[in-house]
């Protein structure tokens, strides 16, 4: 156990420790006692950038279970470094944020560390770790923990029907994702990303590519909120802000952009991939943005911007696949560490924004922005953040939002030129969506900051008075945002630190030896088209912001029913009334329709063995001559069969039964079983005489002696049945293979246990294990007649 | 099967004869079981059938004086020695329910064959009666 596993697996042992602290130190706020952690682990993951800048990776394996190749592997390169700065960095703000948002004496403070280090944890596991089985049980956490955190006010419906919601559709991804990581270890033998990287080209060539491909997409998509699986994302805005803030915009949502990028070594030469990842992305960064305007809730539209913005990061990452395919991978690769650069740059204002929105709704009691308005001069500090963080996320300077949208723009010209995978006839698609998208981004931009700042002040409509916030809740946003302001102008600080051995570590072909991506990051590179596609962006939005009240009624086109939201209830609601109707149509409660299904599986099983096998035959060979005893009592049997089922009262039946089991008694006369022939005798009367008992005792009301009921399909399945029984009879004695081994019981059943009579010398020396516990079963049946009789007759139950 | 209040002289005479003779009947089928037919099972039969008889020509309670058995406590004799039976063989050191059978000279008797499977075949006779006895008297008791 190195220092690596420690690191990874300190915030699940911290989680432990928590509800003692949080019950027995109560003056302290828990949050200070969490708080050491995350600052520790970051500095700790600082310290790493040196190495990993220099093109190093640290592994360290702690066995799990060896024997199936399942190991703790932990393993850091520049992208699971990136993404351990992001969770820790950011948590550590989080927590802190977190002191000052929840009260010590309101809410349940031990719960909320817990489930948050719980989530710290596996998000770290999910980034640091290079075994898919481990990185899928971090995964998996991540989901159980992000629900617990999603329902923290559990007493809200709300909060359970995001919790819900969320956990549905990330369990049903990551079911999908360990779908995809079982064929990949199928293909390569391995559960190493390493060794999966190294198998490219098995996996290339292997069937299950492509279903690998799809199965891990999905598992990435819906933890990264892409269409059509974002729906989750919006409501699981039920939970505290801080959460929020943490995973829904900084950290779990970028899992699934982590797992595209880490396996793009894997997938991203085929056309599948770059098809399906940029068009996802570029879908859900358009639709994201377009739905995010008409929302009226901030967090709302934050959860919006998120699944627009993490679109845009994924369809970054799959436009960036395309330089794997040329010997000038520069001009695509920018793609790539846009993607990277973006990722960092939205953790930042996206933090921030949250942070805002968690203060305004903190001391204002809304979030509603119909009722929000002129708090520019109430709450200044948190108006320059949000102002900060809003034209960050518009894409404006001197922000960074504006370098990385540069860049976005940069990338989404230049896949127009990308003549692979028929992509030259469609890829003018990427600059349009992405260019309208960036409008819509500017005009929720601008809703959020100006709605809620801007106008006049509405003290009538607000619950409490607003008030600025205290300091300790604004140092997190702070910080945040001097960083947003920070790699604006000196985005280099990033370049060879960070962002150079991510885009390493997602694109490890491109390198040869030592040698290093240029990452060289500028403010100002001419007028070039992406400027003025900026600026087109600003003058359209202000346009579009200052007309928003004319043109929303297009939000209204679109109806209600057609939304996913919909489409998901009514599922869900569809599944459970169809599941419920499904059970109660064929468990009817009835034990005949029971028996119908058993007889007509015996029949489709056994009779279509038997015809699809060709089993059947049939040969008279060594069947002994037919006599005229035989033919007597055959005919017999059967009118007494036909009397039984065609009685018309109850004692015909009883009585052609007893005819029945008698005729059965002179079989086994005639066969030569004398022992059958006398049990068989006694046995039939007795139990005629104890059906004669029950026919007595029916009660008198529904005695109405009638003829049966008949049922063609009673009749058909007893047929089959019969039919089916007939044939498997004569065929399997038409084909006996091999000799019977009663010549042994004949030759020894005097010389080894001294009797003469061989039924009963099998019955009670050479098989009397059996009969020791068919003589057992007797025993209980009349302990169940004398139970069930006695015990009804003393509770005075119903007695006739 | 309860008290009856009809005067069956006939049936009550000779139930008491031919009660016996099944009985006889019901033992030599018991021990001829080992070398012709017959054997525990079809000999308790027979002996719980002439119970039964009993019961007809009787009532319940005149049967229950005569055979004051807790049938229930034969069923379970009978289970409990054909498990000794089993049992037995490993204090020989042999498998589970392994029999061995020998002729020996007895007073009286003279050459006999004893075999341990007549041990094992006694407790399936007593289990069946045991079971059938229990099973019509419980039924027989309900009103």
């Amino acid at each position: 156990m190195t220092s690596l596993h420690i690191a990874i697996v300190a915030p699940l042992v911290l989680a432990f420790l928590i509800p003692l602290l949080a019950k027995y130190v109560r003056k302290i706020h828990t949050g200070w006692f969490v708080l050491i952690l995350p600052v520790l682990l970051f500095v700790y993951f600082f310290r790493m950038i040196g190495m990993t800048s220099h093109g190093g990776t640290l592994k360290a394996t702690l066995e799990w279970i060896p024997s199936f190749g399942i190991n703790f592997t932990a393993y850091v390169d520049g992208l699971g470094l990136l993404f351990a700065l992001l969770i820790t960095g950011i948590g550590s703000l989080v927590v802190l944020y977190s002191i000052y948002y929840l009260s010590k004496e309101k809410e349940q403070l031990g719960p909320f560390y817990v489930y948050l280090l719980m989530f710290m944890g596996a998000m770290l596991g999910v980034v640091l770790v290079d075994n898919v089985i481990v990185l899928y049980l971090f995964w998996e956490l991540t989901s159980i923990s992000s629900f617990l955190l999603i329902g923290y006010w559990h007493k809200r419906e709300k909060s359970r029907y995001g919790a819900a919601k969320s956990m549905l559709i990330t369990i049903f991804g990551g079911l999908s994702l360990l779908g995809g990581f079982i064929l990949l270890y199928i293909i390569t033998g391995s559960f190493s990303i390493r060794e999966m990287i190294s198998q490219v080209d098995a996996i290339s060539a292997s069937g299950f590519f492509l279903p690998a491909l799809v199965l891990i997409l999905i598992g990435a998509f819906t933890k990264s909120a892409q269409f059509p699986f974002y729906i989750w994302l919006p409501d699981a805005m039920e939970a505290p802000t801080p959460v929020s803030a943490y995973l829904h915009s900084a950290t779990m949502v970028k899992a699934g952009i982590y797992l595209v990028a880490r396996f793009t070594p894997v997938f991203a030469f085929s056309g599948e991939w770059f098809w399906i990842v940029s068009l996802t992305g570029i879908v859900t960064l358009f639709w994201g943005s377009f739905n995010a305007v008409k929302q009226t809730d901030l967090k709302a539209i934050l959860a919006y911007s998120t699944v627009s913005q993490l679109g845009m990061i994924m369809s970054m990452l799959g436009v960036g696949s395309a330089a794997l395919h040329f010997q000038h991978f520069h001009y695509y690769l920018v793609a790539v560490i846009a993607a990277i650069f973006h990722l960092i740059n939205h953790a930042t204002f996206k933090g921030s924004l949250f942070m805002a929105v968690g203060i305004i709704d903190h001391e204002t009691g809304t979030r509603d922005i119909r009722r929000l308005g002129g708090l520019m001069t109430i709450m200044p500090i948190t108006f320059t953040i949000s102002l900060i963080g809003a034209f960050s996320m518009a894409g404006l300077p001197p922000f960074n939002g504006f370098l990385s949208k540069e860049m976005f723009f940069t990338s989404m010209l230049r896949i127009t030129d990308f003549n692979l995978f028929s992509a030259d006839t469609w890829s003018f698609l990427f600059p349009v969506l992405a260019w309208t998208g960036s409008v819509f981004t500017f005009i929720y931009s601008m809703v959020l900051l100006f709605q809620t700042f801007g106008g006049k002040y509405q003290p009538e409509k607000l619950e409490k008075k607003a008030h600025e916030a205290p300091l300790g809740m604004l140092i997190s946003p702070i910080i945040l945002v001097s960083l947003a302001v920070i790699f604006f102008f000196f985005p280099n600080i990033l370049s060879y630190t960070i962002i150079e051995p991510a885009a390493a570590s997602i694109m490890p072909g491109l390198l040869d030896g030592d040698e290093k991506f240029k990452v060289h990051i500028s403010i100002w590179h001419g007028f070039s088209p992406e400027l003025f596609m900026t600026i087109g962006v600003a003058v359209l939005g202000i346009l579009a912001y200052r007309t928003l009240g004319k043109w929303k009624k297009v939000y209204g086109l679109f109806p209600d029913k057609l939304t996913l939201n919909n489409l998901y209830d009514r599922s869900l609601y569809g599944l459970e009334k169809g599941s419920n109707k499904a059970t109660r149509t064929y468990m009817t409660g009835f034990l005949r329709d029971y028996l119908v299904y058993i007889f007509v599986f015996f029949i489709i099983a056994v009779g279509g063995t038997l015809v699809l096998t060709g089993g059947f035959s049939y040969s008279v060979k060594g069947t002994a001559p037919i006599g005229v005893y035989e033919l007597v009592l055959s005919a017999v049997m059967i009118a007494a069969t036909f009397g039984t089922v065609f009685a018309r009262s109850r004692l015909t039946a009883i009585i052609a039964l007893g005819v029945i089991g008698y005729t059965l008694a002179l079989f086994f006369v005639i066969f030569r079983a004398p022992d059958l022939a006398l049990t068989q005798l006694i046995i039939e009367t007795i139990s005629v005489a104890l059906f004669l008992l029950c026919f007595y005792h029916l009660p008198k009301l529904s005695f109405k002696p009638k003829t049966k009921t008949f049922r063609i399909t009673n009749a058909l399945v007893s047929i089959g049945v019969g039919a089916v029984v007939t044939l498997l009879a004569l065929a399997s004695n038409s084909q006996r293979s091999l000799e019977s081994i009663s010549s042994y019981f004949i030759e020894n059943s005097y010389k080894l246990a001294g009797g003469r009579n061989i039924v009963n010398v099998v019955l009670v020396d050479f098989r009397g294990f059996d009969t020791l516990f068919e003589i057992t079963v007797l025993v209980i049946a009349a302990l169940g007649i004398y139970g069930m009789i006695r015990l009804r007759m003393e509770k005075g139950g119903e007695e006739h | 099967m309860n008290k009856q209040q009809t005067n069956d002289v006939i049936l009550q005479t000779v139930t008491k004869v031919a009660c016996f003779i099944i009985l006889l009947f019901s033992f030599h089928l018991f021990f001829a079981g080992h070398n012709n037919p017959g054997g525990g099972f079809i000999a308790g039969l027979m002996t719980s059938s002439s119970f039964v008889l009993l019961l007809l020509a009787y009532d319940l309670k005149t049967v229950k004086n005569i055979l004051p058995i807790n049938f229930i406590y034969v069923a379970a004799t009978g289970l409990f020695i054909s498990v000794c039976t089993g049992i037995g063989s490993f204090v020989f050191g042999a498998q589970f329910l392994s029999h061995a059978f020998g002729y020996f000279h007895l007073p009286l008797l003279g050459k006999t064959e004893l075999a341990t499977a007549v041990l094992f075949d006694t407790g399936v006779y007593l289990v069946v009666v045991g079971v059938t006895m229990t099973i019509i008297q419980t039924i027989g008791e309900r009103e």
